[in-house]
């Protein structure tokens, strides 16, 4: 059976609809569930998962709609409904909420920073909004497009704003964490990223090496694009350079366009202050090959590695990461040792991601994939990301763990720092007492893989 | 500027997960949350209007309008008959009432009922059906009172031989008018139409009004102040007027006895008795404080907002004295007992100009006592309605504050952008009437204006500024 409902002119952002989803799915007699705002693109959405009745296809972008299936479909809408009539946490936890930015800055006067994280399609006329009233902006939304980052990266170096993003998932600002960040001590190291976890693995390494970030300034995942040319990046070194908290600089960033990194280099051969970059995929002297790398150039130091059993498995790796770019960077790790035939899948990808929590929110939506790996018979080695931090799921590690990861050799690192709410040691240390080989950092596990393979 | 972020601390608007805003929150971040919307519903149309009217030319008519407002310096100046006061209802047959213009077909009932009474009371038919039959055969003309300087609560009946309040605004010399009110229980402004009715209306003609005049004349009472004082004691100026009432007639009593009259007595009983007597002093004054906002060229900002239990209608001063109307919506509230919301009818009255100064339902914070009268729940949903409805106000009023919000402003100058942008509906303080003729007031409650009214106009202003 399947039931539609429409609730005419309701909204609720996504992460409250998915948490409404999840918990009628885990109700009997409901095969799917979805809660989503009525736009074209996710009406498609609920089209191609068998989920739109014609009563569905009525809604709006104002609408909210409630999609069903299963024998008990009827019932469970009365939950769904409920659920949705309970108040919202903010307002619960006393947090002043108001419904237009305006009222916000009504209700904080002197507000420095706008956090947005709101759909793609809404994001950069807000970003443009909050800009010119003044703000700082951390644009946590994706889907913007690359004109409007363009335009928006313009006004605010006309206005002498920072823009963090659009699809900036990680900063730490003065010390305060925000969106996807870890828990760092404050330091003297600044670092400019063009990829959240990128910055969060660097930051923790350094915070686990026993230093500490002074800002950690996200730029973007494509500011390093040809058609961006390094805006935000550029902007970003300017406003460390004058910043006496900042000694020294890192830069990160996925593999970035020829053109706009040489540009980057030429900035920083002038750069005032001593730095680190690490494009990963650019392999040239003087850039920092890994993440680790950087965070072990920027301290001086090298990051403890405890002897790990060098047995040889049969099979191939397969990757599973939540973050992006440590799934990059595992399998620029494998193609410069000229490894071919194993598998890197990043699970925060769009394709997995359209209609769904980040599995940095909510991994469990990997484990159907680990489950898959570890009963492949094809597959030696799993290898796998634990990604830690504020706004991440509580406690990833006994996720991971509701798999049997006893059946294969798998290979773990955990990116986050001991201060995290979840705790570096802690997480560690489950997933080692059920076996699983901890690694010290994101390219450490990617190496210890490629070694017990080639 | 970077730099001074950089220094710390943030103070940060979230917009969107509220996720982010408590974890900050819990760290000690000093944060607030924007239960953000798609602007204007996502809807293209609006959209592409509050694009074009985002600009330098509508900021600075709006500011113009805003201090207009701002300045009024509204004086209970007089009472006087209807006809003396507006020419063309001495001339014609003219009836004068509530909300946008609205033909004798379409009326709902207690506008229809108070019509009839009216007719009754004026002597243009012997009784009430043969007035209905005057009034459904074109014998009379109607017309709102907002084309003739006046506004009248409920029904908003007015004819010639009435008395009517005067509020001169002498920042700008405009006056406006409103007649004087009835008193509680059956009365013609919620459709009360028979001999009870006529009666009192006839004393209030042919003493009380005369006798208020002469002792206004003597002693006009600047408004300003006095709503001042009324928000600090718990008065919200629409549904609740007790202390400006009361006020009034403290400044009044010596200058009515020295005016000497044998109905002195029986006046302020009246008065005293009526704890909505102030409600047609401060919508009068309502219109004469907004009225000097009309006409300025591309500025967003409404100078009216009313309903004649069939349409509701707004007037923005960049689009002059035209109407923007939608279908009036049910007011939400509680009911006396023995009715309910079977018998209510649509939202009537040009009463809703006082939420279009800022008072009523957007003053709601300084008068906590209302909200649970209206149905609206406690001090916290008071407050919820003020902080609400200052989102879609251009700015604030520093005379009138609010002492539970540390004496803030009332909102002042509702843009029709913000309302468009937010799909916040501005909210109404309302009486309910029954939807029959000659019953009268059965509730009170919250209504909504509707957001049609508001997309209508934003269209328009941005088809005058494109």
């Amino acid at each position: 059976m399947l039931v539609n409902r429409i609730e005419r002119g309701r909204y609720l952002d996504s992460v409250a609809l998915m948490r409404v989803s999840r918990k009628l799915e885990a109700r009997t007699g409901v095969e799917a569930a979805a809660l989503m705002i009525g736009s074209p693109s996710n009406k498609a959405l609920l089209r191609e998962a068998g989920l739109l009745a014609p009563e569905g296809e009525q809604a709006t972008a104002n609408d909210l709609v409630i999609a069903l299936r299963g024998a008990g479909a009827a019932a469970a809408l009365e939950s769904a409904l409920e659920l949705l009539s309970e108040k919202p946490e903010a307002a619960a936890s006393g947090l002043t909420t108001t419904r237009t930015v305006r009222g916000a800055l009504e209700a904080l006067p002197h507000a420095n920073l706008a956090l947005i994280s709101i759909p793609g399609e809404f994001a950069a006329f807000e970003a443009r909004r909050a800009l010119e009233r003044g703000l700082h902006v951390l644009l946590f939304s994706d889907n913007v497009s690359l004109d409007d980052e363009a335009a928006l990266k313009r006004l605010a170096a006309a206005k002498g704003l920072l823009l963090m993003g659009p699809d900036c998932g990680t900063a730490i600002i003065a010390g305060t964490p925000l969106a996807f960040a870890n828990a760092v001590p404050r330091g003297d190291i600044g670092i400019v990223s063009a990829s959240g976890t990128g910055a969060q693995e660097v930051s923790s390494l350094i915070a686990r090496m026993g230093g500490g970030v002074s800002h950690a300034i996200g730029v973007g995942g494509r500011d390093l694009d040809a058609r961006i040319g390094a805006l935000g990046t550029l902007a970003a070194i300017e406003a460390l350079e004058g910043d006496p908290s900042t000694a020294k600089i890192v830069l990160i960033s996925k593999p970035p366009s020829r053109e706009v990194a040489a540009k980057v280099m030429e900035r920083m051969k002038t750069a005032r202050k001593p730095s680190v970059v690490c494009f990963l995929g650019l392999d040239q002297p003087g850039i920092a090959p890994t993440l680790r790398d950087a965070a072990e150039q920027a301290m001086g130091a090298k990051l403890r590695s405890e002897g790990f059993p060098m047995e040889k498995r049969r099979g191939r790796v397969r990757g599973l990461y939540c973050g992006g770019t440590l799934c990059a960077e595992s399998e620029l790790i494998f193609r410069r040792q000229g490894l071919g035939g194993h598998e890197f899948i990043d699970l925060g990808a769009d394709q997995y991601t359209r209609g769904r929590p980040h599995p940095m929110i909510e991994p469990e939506i990997r484990n159907d994939h680990v489950r898959r790996a570890l009963a492949d018979p094809q597959v030696g080695v799993v290898l796998v990301d634990v990604v830690l931090g504020y706004g991440a799921h509580r406690d990833p590690a006994s996720v991971l763990l509701m798999n049997d990861v006893s059946a294969k050799t798998v290979i773990a690192s955990v990116t986050g720092t001991e201060q995290d709410p979840q705790g570096w040691s802690r997480q560690a240390g489950l997933l080692r007492k059920a076996g699983v080989l901890v690694a010290p950092s994101n390219a450490h596990a990617a190496e210890l893989a490629a070694a017990m393979v080639s | 500027m970077i730099d001074a972020l950089l220094a710390g601390p943030l103070r940060v608007v979230n917009v969107g997960l509220a996720g982010f805003a408590r974890e900050l929150s819990a760290r000690g971040t000093a944060v607030t949350q924007v239960d953000w919307s798609p602007p204007a519903g996502g809807r293209q149309d609006l959209l592409v209007a509050l694009e074009t009217l985002e600009r330098d030319s509508v900021e600075k008519a709006n500011q113009a309008a805003l201090e207009k407002i701002l300045a009024a310096e509204p004086v209970l100046a007089d009472v006087r008959r209807a006809g003396e006061l507006i020419p063309e209802l001495d001339a014609e047959r003219l009836m004068l009432h509530a909300g946008p213009p609205i033909e004798w077909g379409r009326m709902c009932g207690p506008l229809r009922g108070a019509i009839c009474g009216a007719i009754v009371f004026e002597e243009w038919a012997p009784d009430l059906a043969a007035a209905e039959a005057l009034a459904a055969s074109g014998g009379v003309r109607f017309a709102p009172n907002h084309h003739f300087g006046a506004v009248g609560p409920m029904t908003g009946i007015t004819t010639r031989s009435m008395p009517l309040l005067v509020v001169e605004n002498r920042a700008f010399g405009n006056r406006a008018m409103c007649a004087l009110n009835e008193g509680l229980g059956k009365v013609m402004r919620f459709g009360g139409n028979d001999a009870e009715v006529l009666a009192r209306l006839a004393w209030l003609r042919d003493d009380f009004g005369p006798l208020l005049g002469k002792a206004l004349r003597a002693n006009g009472i600047a408004l300003n102040p006095l709503i001042a004082r009324g928000l600090a004691m718990g008065d919200e100026m629409h549904q609740r007027n007790v202390a400006c009432s009361s006020l009034v007639m403290r400044i009044l009593a010596p200058a009515m006895a020295r005016v000497g009259s044998a109905s002195l007595a029986r006046a302020l009983e009246f008065m005293g008795g009526n704890d909505q007597f102030f409600l047609n002093i401060a919508m009068a004054m309502g219109k004469a404080i907004l009225d000097p906002a009309r006409g300025i060229a591309c500025s967003t900002l409404v100078t009216a907002m009313c309903r004649n239990g069939t349409d509701f209608g707004i007037r923005v001063a960049g689009m002059g004295d035209a109407w923007f109307t939608a279908p009036v919506e049910m007011p939400q509230g509680l009911y006396f007992p023995g009715y309910s919301a079977a018998d209510a009818n649509p939202d009537i009255g040009d009463s809703a100009i006082l939420e279009a100064v800022g008072l009523g339902a957007f003053a709601m914070a300084a008068a906590p006592a209302v909200a649970g009268f209206v149905g609206a729940g406690g001090f916290a949903e008071a407050l919820g309605y003020t902080r609400a409805m200052a989102e879609i106000a251009a700015g604030r009023n520093p005379r009138w504050g609010i002492p539970a919000l540390e004496f803030a402003g009332t909102a002042a100058g509702i843009d029709v952008r913000r309302v468009a942008e937010t799909g916040i509906a501005p909210a109404i303080n309302t009486g309910i009437a029954h939807r029959l003729p000659g019953v009268g007031q059965v509730g009170a409650g919250v209504a909504r204006a509707p957001l049609a009214c508001f997309e209508q106009a934003l269209i328009a202003l941005a088809g005058h500024a494109g």
